[in-house]
Order: structure tokens, then C-alpha cells, then sequence
């Protein structure tokens, strides 16, 4: 049904022109005028204008402007803090999926393990941060800890969920074709709980691009975290905002290759495919 | 005597918590034989069903299928489910290989035996789809397919067709009594049409809710395909409907 809802204006209008684009640009470019206005009219304000911010994001990446510390960084900062967000994401989810399978199929572990997880949930990875510091020391492995720590709650969540919400009709089926109870968990659970499991792993990497800067304020010296907050002591906000904007880039750009990959994985759903 | 497929010697259900679902239930289905088992809501027949697939315990007497009590589910007795139960992460042809699959047959064979019952449902077109792409009517005949690509010797039907439109209902039934005749299968067939159960059986069991049990049966002798309009269908339906709505009433009074 919903597919002849979706061709009729084709059919009928096939000349219209599809709006979606400037739909996605309106809020953005608002947004920025906003900004620009504001910076305008008050010049010599501490929030920089955009203009100022791109020729800091400009030198970030290619140098040749101002020639300092932080000249032509973007790449090797950029590397820096995605090789953690990526590492700190795979140890997360290597944790968090097999432990959330055990939690949401068996009770003994569910009994024993679901109290204590849901008390170290609510505290903010920030929280960690000093403790971080005291067991992992500074630098990057207190930085990978903690990013890690941030994506781990929400796959081990959608894990927990997906394992336990699975049809119990699927069960009956697979049983009258003769699937033994315990094959049950290969031949029905696992696939069946893949589209949750992959929410999981989106929300996982995406809370993982947003503890960056947090976990980079371990005293680690690269990564795009570490930039902003030595960019903050020396009062640049300009390239505070310009790397707040690679962030949310990379950010994007990576949950929509997730997206894109679940798209293609996961095709027989019919919230993904 | 041919030795019935499957008795039910005074199969009774009390669920935890002290409802009964069903109370003495005897029932014997010959081989090849179409029963259809009909009642109001509560009348214990999607219980007795189910305790024949094996997916709920008999609580008193026992239920014998080819000589052997069942104690669980088990892919002799091929159920299909009024919401389908397909595998949404496994194509048309790969549900139907499944069962195949699952008792050990080897991938070529399973796949060959798919494609064999794909083609037999009409299904040839949608081979490759996935379940959620498929009509409500196409989805039955894919949970067909598969009881029938397993082997299963009897087909257990809880409303199959109770989810469909009038149409897309009557080519089904008409389709399941082609593949009955053709393959030798025993049914037993759940629903609360009256009309589809005397279209369908040989034999009509009649249930009645509170506690649910076996109040008649009727066999079923019109000439198929039977006619639906004729006057002897209709005395079989004005017989039974009296019979359905007799313990109506006297729940009533």
C-alpha cells in the first residue's frame, strides 16, 4: 500500500521538481546567517565569525596562513582520534555483544550481572575521567577506556533487547521443522536479533565520536579532542569551532557508512532494507 | 484396520493457575484423512492442536502419533501458524529449505527440494524475495511449502487462512485440497467458519468452550468440490450451527 502512495505523485506530476535537498540546507544555512549576524553586529565579541572559523579550518588543513602549532594538523589530529573512536568502538562492541547474547538468554548471568550494570549506566563517562586517569595513566589508553566506556552501554543495551524480544512463534517454527533446542540460538536468536544488535553498534559508534574530546582530555598530545582543548588555553575559539564542525563531519560521514552497510546487510528487514 | 496417524485418549489441559483449556478429549485421524476441529473462542481447539504439535503438555491422558506419545514438537507434524511464522531473514526459497536444512540434509539437496515446492506453491516469481515483501496469501503459501518440502506426514493448521481476504481464502483452500489429494497428507485444520470446515473435511469435530471438550462430530460425505450454495451443504451447515449454538444457549441460560 504504501508503495502506490509512494508512486502516485510520480505518475500524476512527473515533471515536479524534488525539494528535498533545499529541505536539508534551510535549518544550516538559517543557522549560519544567524551566526554570521550576530558576529557582525557585535565585532570584537569573544565568539568568532564564520569567516574567521574557515580560515582557521583552512589552515588546519592545508597551513600556509598563520603558521603555528596548529597549521596543517587536521589530518594527523583527524587520524589520531579516528584510529580511537574505531579501536575504542571494536573493544566495546567485542564486550558488549557477547556479554549483552549471555544477559538477554540466560537468567543466571541476567540475575547476576543486570543490577550492577544498570548502577555504572547513569554515570556520565565524564565521571570516569579522573579514575580513568589513576588506573590507565595519561595519555591515549585512559583515552581509549573511555571511549570505549561510552559505547559500550548502548550496544550491550540493544543486545539485551534484541536477544530477548525475538518471536517466540519463530521458535515454535523452527522447532516443528525439527531444530533441536539447542540449535535454537544459532538458527533463530542470531539472525533474529541482528537488526537490534546493529542499532546498537550505530548508537555505540556514534556516542563513541562524542566522548572523543572527553576521552582526549586525558592529557593525550594529537587527536581532534586534544586540538580543541589546547585551542581552548590559548583562547583560539576559532579553531574550538572548527573543530567542533570536523567532528560532527566525521561523525556523520561515519554513521552514514554504517547506515549504508546495514542497508545492504540487513536488506530482509523492514526497517532497514 | 489401518492404525489411526494420531489418537488423543482423553487429552486434558489445565494451565497453571487451575483454567481448563481442555477436558477429555478423544480423537482418532486415519491416514490421509482432513479433519477440521471448529468451536467458539475458549473451546479448546488451538489447545488440542497444539498439544498434538507438541508445543503445549498434556496435563491429563496422553496423545499417541503413529504410535509414539509426543513429548515435543517435532517435524512429522508440519504446523502452520494463522501469522504465518516465516523466517524474515531468509528468502522465500531458503524458508522452504529450512527444514530441510535443520535435519541434516545437504545444502544442494535441501536447495533442490526448495525450488521443487517453490514452483509447486507458485511461488516462482518470489523465490528470491523476502518474507516482508509478500502478500498475506503468498506468506501461507510459503508456511505451506515448507511443511510440505520437510516431509511432515501431517499438516497441523491453526486459522491458516483466517487472516486473508474472501478471495485470496478460497484459491488457498482450494489449492490445500489439490495438495492434499495429491500428497496423502493427514490435516487437521483449525477455524471457526463453519463453511470452510465443511468444505473442507472429511470430518467435522465439533468443541465447545467451558471447560473446552469435543461435543460432536460429523463426517462429511458431499462429492467435492463441493458447492457451497447447494441445499445439502446447507442442511450439513443448519445441523451443525444447531449443534454449535445448542451449549450457546445453554451457556446463556
Amino acid at each position: 500500500m504504501s508503495e502506490a502512495v509512494e508512486t502516485l505523485p510520480l505518475e500524476r506530476a512527473p515533471a515536479r521538481i524534488d525539494a528535498t535537498p533545499l529541505l536539508r540546507i534551510v535549518v544550516p544555512v538559517v543557522l549560519l546567517m544567524g551566526w554570521w549576524a550576530e558576529t557582525a553586529l557585535h565585532p570584537g565579541g569573544l565568539i568568532p565569525a564564520p569567516s574567521e572559523v574557515g580560515v582557521a579550518l583552512w589552515d588546519l588543513a592545508f597551513g600556509g596562513i598563520n603558521d603555528d602549532a596548529f597549521s596543517q594538523m587536521l589530518l594527523p589530529d583527524l587520524i589520531a582520534s579516528a584510529s580511537r573512536v574505531y579501536g575504542a568502538f571494536v573493544l566495546a562492541a567485542a564486550v558488549a555483544l557477547p556479554l549483552g547474547m549471555l544477559i538477554g538468554r540466560l537468567r543466571l548471568v541476567r540475575e547476576m550481572l543486570e543490577p550492577t550494570l544498570q548502577v555504572l549506566r547513569p554515570v556520565p563517562v565524564t565521571a570516569w575521567l579522573p579514575l580513568s586517569m589513576i588506573m590507565f595513566g595519561i595519555g591515549p589508553k585512559s583515552a581509549f577506556f573511555l571511549v570505549a566506556l561510552g559505547s559500550f552501554f548502548p550496544i550491550l543495551l540493544n543486545t539485551i533487547f534484541a536477544v530477548r524480544s525475538v518471536e517466540p512463534r519463530l521458535f515454535e517454527a523452527a522447532q516443528m521443522l525439527g531444530v533441536s533446542p539447542a540449535r535454537l540460538f544459532p538458527k533463530v536468536v542470531l539472525p533474529a536479533s541482528l537488526p537490534g544488535m546493529f542499532t546498537g553498534l550505530r548508537l555505540g559508534l556514534g556516542l563513541a565520536w562524542v566522548v572523543i574530546v572527553v576521552g582526549e582530555m586525558t592529557g593525550v598530545q594529537t587527536g581532534l579532542g586534544a586540538m580543541i582543548m589546547d585551542a581552548r588555553q590559548l583562547s583560539r575559539t576559532e579553531i574550538v569551532i572548527a573543530g567542533m564542525a570536523v567532528i560532527g563531519v566525521a561523525g556523520f560521514l561515519s554513521d552514514y557508512a554504517v547506515l549504508m552497510l546495514g542497508r545492504k546487510l540487513l536488506a530482509w528487514s523492514p526497517q532497514h532494507g | 484396520m489401518i492404525p489411526p496417524v494420531l489418537s488423543a485418549i482423553n487429552a486434558g489441559k489445565i494451565y497453571p493457575g487451575g483454567i481448563e483449556a481442555l477436558r477429555n478429549a478423544n480423537l482418532t485421524i486415519a491416514p490421509g484423512e482432513f479433519v477440521c476441529l471448529i468451536g467458539a473462542s475458549g473451546c479448546g481447539k488451538s489447545t488440542l492442536l497444539r498439544m498434538i504439535a507438541g508445543f503445549e503438555t498434556v496435563t491429563s491422558g496422553q496423545i499417541i502419533v503413529r504410535g509414539k506419545e509426543v513429548t515435543g514438537p517435532g517435524p512429522d507434524r508440519g504446523m502452520v501458524f494463522q501469522d504465518y511464522g516465516l523466517f524474515p531473514w531468509l528468502t522465500i526459497r531458503k524458508n522452504i529449505a529450512f527444514g530441510p536444512i535443520a535435519r541434516g540434509k545437504s545444502k544442494a539437496e535441501a536447495m533442490a527440494t526448495a525450488d521443487r515446492f517453490v514452483s509447486m506453491m507458485g511461488l516462482d516469481r518470489f523465490a528470491d524475495s523476502y518474507p516482508h515483501q509478500l502478500s498475506g496469501g503468498m506468506k501461507q503459501r510459503v508456511a505451506i511449502g515448507r511443511v510440505l518440502a520437510n516431509d511432515a506426514r501431517m499438516a497441523l493448521m491453526d486459522e491458516p487462512f483466517g487472516a486473508l481476504d474472501a478471495m485470496t481464502r478460497e484459491r488457498l483452500q482450494e489449492e490445500l485440497l489439490t495438495i492434499w489429494r495429491a500428497t496423502g497428507l493427514s490435516v487437521v485444520f483449525v477455524t471457526h467458519s463453519l463453511e470452510e470446515a465443511i468444505y473442507l473435511a472429511d470430518r467435522v469435530v465439533v468443541m465447545s468452550p467451558g471447560p473446552g471438550r469435543i461435543v460432536a462430530e460429523e463426517r462429511i460425505t458431499l462429492e467435492r468440490p463441493r458447492d457451497v450454495s447447494s441445499p445439502q451443504f446447507n442442511d450439513i451447515r443448519r445441523h451443525l450451527a444447531a449443534l454449535l449454538h445448542a451449549d450457546h444457549a445453554r451457556e446463556a441460560a
